[in-house]
């Protein structure tokens, strides 16, 4: 069998994938290798490895990002496995896929129907896309991270989507006696050429091939695309607005009762022993209670039983790794590990600016708290989670049970946010243990107190930089960033070492020799100027914190570095931040987005005393964007009330801008960019943990301060550029970075004090610390006073 | 174990448990009704907001025992029956400017923009900037922006 010629419309000019290798402007368009999967209806699946395509020639002086970059690895860490990924037409007309990602309000489930029903001519409507569980032969195919899901995806997918679209027609060619040539297909129905139609629903066991059969098939020409490219709304948001979507803590399995932990009062600290087990369990409502290595747990018939159990707990602590430390001590062992500037020759008369900077702890905490439910038996358990990660998750799991891997089984369930949290299993592995333990399904909730407490962090971080400037020019441009151990233990490490090889030799070369971190840090961090010579490095110190790469990992801390300084740079050759900006700017890409920014936004409007803009850039995820805000900085604003917040200086206005490639679902992409500035807003501002005397003191949303509407610009505006890429970039972390870096610019130029601490009200606790032992609040019972 | 009983989206309900559970666990583990999410337990985040005879509330904070048989509470689940329909005219406009992201907050977001609407008509006025800014809800997706246009779009929708 061959797939036919593209019949919805003319060949196309150029591939969107692969170079095309077709003469300039002619007609060829590269296939695709695929299979029709054995089966009783149509499934059909993409082979990709094959297909991987030659990376572009290295030019001079290019960082490493910009010839491959942790996009690349992802994606090329994904292609041996494409073909594993299957989509099926069920007999009722519809298709359906499940996706080897996780859905956490980034929309890939929206953007990847849309694919979907692109290539394989279907109302999205008719697209239906669950979440997969874990699949061990998927390998590193199964991780949502890296705002990678569509970019390495998006290929694998439209070929299979392509390739059943072939079968269909051929089984609608033999049905209807004429050449596949002379069919073509609309919205799910194959019509011949004297106006017969046939339903994809009809043709579904008809186009079934009892025996995998490989095929190849020419992709739709983007030219033709009706569906990618138009705003879509969310297919969840129903489900959503009526309080009808599923969250983990929302399912119902058997048995399974709400179970909390008592968790110890400094940071991974460990229980040696309940003292009042007896007293406790003659609580009202309380089932169980069992002694596991991060707390003790109970189980009850309600969360509020098991958080009033907690509070009457007893327990004997061992100490955690690190008691005794504080914010200042932790910044006295970065500043030792720092590594040293060596500026390279530059003339005697070069000016030198030289800034360093420090980024405390922060939560990623999202509003779901860690959850997951077990139900762990004799010889077999299951999980369901909202994992990135489930494969591993899987094995850690069965690792913890002392079972074997097929003996676990994890379904994915979709998560109420992540930004980065769900990386990791920790909920998932601790209800097992505790299941296991007390013998019981368990539904297992953090309580919010313990998300900042003993959650996962973005780690503490300082960052050097020294440029050198002479005659107007910058001749050199060096950052240092010195960092608490990220821990990547979820496994991009292991895509790592399997995939670095693979990359271009001056890659290899580059990145061979350094650790998990400061590979991940060296695919990552593009400066984005022309500076002459630019070095950009991470050291790590002190693995005993809870950590993770929280949204967009290393580059909203690097970048508001490097933004500030280049405003101190434009002021000593005495330009305007954005002209400075604009002849730097190595990409035309970057260029387009502050130009857009700055006519949208108004760039260089006169403003009241204690009002400035800020402008910055940021480069990463095959993509560029900038952002252009207003902040008011007067002592009226900075100094208004609200009752448990953080007010400070407000931001009025912001313009962002952004290129991420081709976009699948407009609407969804600006979503995550308004997204990804609330994080850059709350990074630079208001949000952070205090470490003191080996805890944090932050225990919820009244102490750690995320961005909240009376932070938010009254006016925010989203603007997506037209595109010169034919496949998409990355979006979910994309928008935080220049958010971030402008917020910290805007601050500076108001208040003309460089800040270098970040988030500049670190430092003042404002707040009362809520109790240690016990390691929860009480609920209050005044809610009724406060109706309106 | 004393009997409690109250009206749940227009329905008298009871259970059997003790007075000081709070509503949101009353709701969530006794009765199934999971619309109201859990995110802080202390009427913080207001991810459980609710109605109460009709005002915004937070069942994390209110003892089980303190509700009269006559109390009328309403969740995400029972809006529409508020005005007769099969989506809120705040929930309409919710899905018009396609404000979730992951959703989790976004009942108690969609219960306080219609309480808040309400409030300031009591007030002999539309609702303003000003009152945006006092919005409590936590959405930790950032979606701050689409919230404030829809909640401005639901009320226009709000009879």
């Amino acid at each position: 069998m061959t797939a036919p010629e593209d019949s919805t419309g003319p060949a196309g000019t150029s591939h969107d994938s692969a170079p095309d290798t077709g003469p300039p402007g002619g007609v060829r368009r590269r296939s695709f290798l695929g299979y029709v999967v054995a089966g009783t209806t149509l499934v059909a699946a993409a082979d990709l490895t094959m297909a991987r395509p030659a990376r572009a020639a290295v030019p001079s002086l290019p960082q490493v990002p910009e010839l491959y970059d942790l996009e690349d690895l992802q994606t090329d860490a994904a292609l041996p496995t494409s073909q594993l990924i299957t989509i099926e037409i069920n007999e009722d007309g519809t298709a359906s896929f499940a996706l080897p990602r996780m859905e956490v309000g980034q929309g890939i489930t929206t953007s990847t129907a849309m694919i979907i029903a692109e290539e394989l001519d279907l109302p999205v409507e008719k697209v239906t896309v669950t979440l997969a569980p874990a699949r061990p032969e998927l390998v590193f195919n199964q991780l949502t991270g890296g705002s990678n899901s569509t970019v390495s995806t998006y290929t694998p997918i439209r070929v299979a989507s392509a390739i059943a679209r072939g079968a269909l027609l051929d089984a609608a060619a033999r049905q209807l006696g004429y050449a596949v040539e002379r069919l073509r297909t609309k919205d799910g129905v194959v019509i011949g050429p004297g106006g017969e139609t046939l339903g994809y629903g009809e043709l579904a066991t008809l186009a079934a091939s009892p025996v995998t059969e490989v095929v190849d098939v020419l992709l739709k020409d983007p030219e033709e695309f009706t569906r990618i490219g138009k705003p879509r709304n969310r297919d969840d948001a129903r489900l959503a607005v009526t309080g009808r979507k599923d969250f983990t803590l929302d399912l119902e399995v058997k048995g399974a009762k709400p179970t909390m932990l008592c968790r110890p009062p400094t940071l991974n600290g460990s229980p040696k022993r309940l003292r009042n087990k007896k007293k406790i369990l003659k609580m009202p409502g309380v089932k169980q209670v069992a002694v596991v290595d991060t707390g003790v747990a109970v189980r009850a018939t309600t969360f509020g039983q098991c958080i009033d159990a907690i509070r009457a707990m007893d327990v004997v602590w061992n100490d955690g790794p690190v008691e005794g430390e504080s914010d200042q001590t932790i910044l006295a062992r970065l500043k030792k590990a720092e590594l040293p500037l060596a500026v390279p020759e530059v003339p005697l008369l070069a000016k030198t600016v030289e800034e360093r900077f420090e980024f405390m702890f922060r939560s990623s905490a999202a509003l779901e708290p860690n959850c997951a439910i077990a139900d762990v038996r004799e010889d077999s358990a299951e999980i369901w989670a909202g994992l990135k990660v489930p494969i591993l998750a899987q094995q850690n799991i069965a690792q913890a049970l002392g079972m074997s891997q097929d003996q676990v089984k994890v379904n994915v369930v979709t998560g109420g946010g992540s930004f980065g949290h769900k990386l990791f299993s920790d909920a998932a592995i601790e209800a097992a243990k505790v299941s296991q333990a007390m013998g019981k399904p368990v539904k297992l909730m953090w309580h919010r107190a313990d998300e900042p407490r003993q959650g996962r962090l973005h780690p503490m971080v300082t960052s050097r930089i020294r440029a050198t400037v002479l005659a107007g020019q910058v001749l050199s441009f060096e950052q240092r960033n010195t960092s608490v151990v990220t821990d990547f233990s979820h496994g991009l490490g292991e895509i790592i070492t399997s995939t670095i090889d693979e990359a271009p030799t001056e890659v290899g070369k580059k990145v061979g020799g350094l650790g998990f971190s400061q590979t991940i840090f060296t695919l990552t961090q593009e400066l984005g100027y022309n500076f002459g010579v630019v070095t950009q490095l991470l050291n790590e110190t002190d693995d005993r914190f809870n950590t993770g790469s929280m949204r967009n990992i290393y580059s909203p801390d690097t970048r508001v570095a490097v933004e500030l300084v280049v405003d101190r740079l434009a002021a000593e050759v005495g330009m305007d931040p954005l002209e400075f900006r604009l002849k730097h700017a190595k990409s035309a890409k970057v260029r387009k987005a502050l130009e857009k920014v700055a006519e949208e936004g108004d760039w260089g409007r006169r403003m009241p005393a204690g009002f400035a803009q800020g402008i910055a850039i940021h480069q990463e995820y095959k993509g560029a964007t900038a952002c252009l805000v207003e902040i008011d900085t007067r002592p009226e604003t900075v100094n208004r009330r609200i009752r448990n917040a953080v007010t400070g200086p407000r931001v009025t206005r912001a313009t962002f801008a952004v290129d991420a490639g081709l976009v699948i679902n407009p609407q969804g992409l600006k979503a995550q960019m308004m997204g990804g500035f609330s994080d850059g807003l709350a990074l630079t501002l208001t949000s952070s943990v205090h470490l003191r005397d080996g805890h944090f003191l932050e225990a919820s949303w009244d102490n750690y301060y995320y961005t909240r509407q009376w932070n938010i610009p009254p006016r925010f505006e989203c603007f997506v550029l037209p595109s010169e890429d034919r496949l998409p970039g990355g979006a979910g972390e994309a928008g935080v970075a220049a958010s971030a870096a402008s917020v910290a610019c805007a601050y500076a130029r108001a208040t003309g004090t460089m800040p270098t601490r970040f988030p500049i009200n670190h430092g003042k606790v404002t707040f009362k610390p809520k109790s240690f032992v016990p390691s929860v609040p009480k609920s209050p019972t005044n809610g009724l006073k406060f109706t309106y | 174990m004393p009997k409690q009983t109250f009206i749940l989206n227009g329905k008298p309900v009871t259970v059997n448990v003790k007075d000081d559970v709070r509503v949101l666990w009353v709701l969530r583990d006794l009765l199934g009704v999971t619309g109201p999410k859990y995110g802080c337990g202390i009427n913080v985040c207001k991810a459980c907001t609710s109605h109460i005879n009709g005002k915004a509330f937070n069942p994390c904070s209110v003892r089980v025992g303190d509700l009269g048989r006559d109390d009328e509470v309403t969740t995400i689940e029972g809006l529409p029956d508020t005005v007769g329909q099969d989506l809120h005219p705040m929930q309409e406009a919710w899905i018009d400017r396609d404000v979730p992201q992951c959703g989790y907050c976004q009942p108690g977001q969609i219960m306080a923009a219609v309480a808040l609407v309400k409030k300031v008509r009591r007030e002999g006025r539309e609702i303003r900037d000003a009152d945006l800014d006092t919005i409590r809800n936590i959405c930790r997706c950032g979606t701050y922006t689409r919230i404030r246009e829809a909640v401005v779009q639901g009320a226009r929708g709000m009879a």
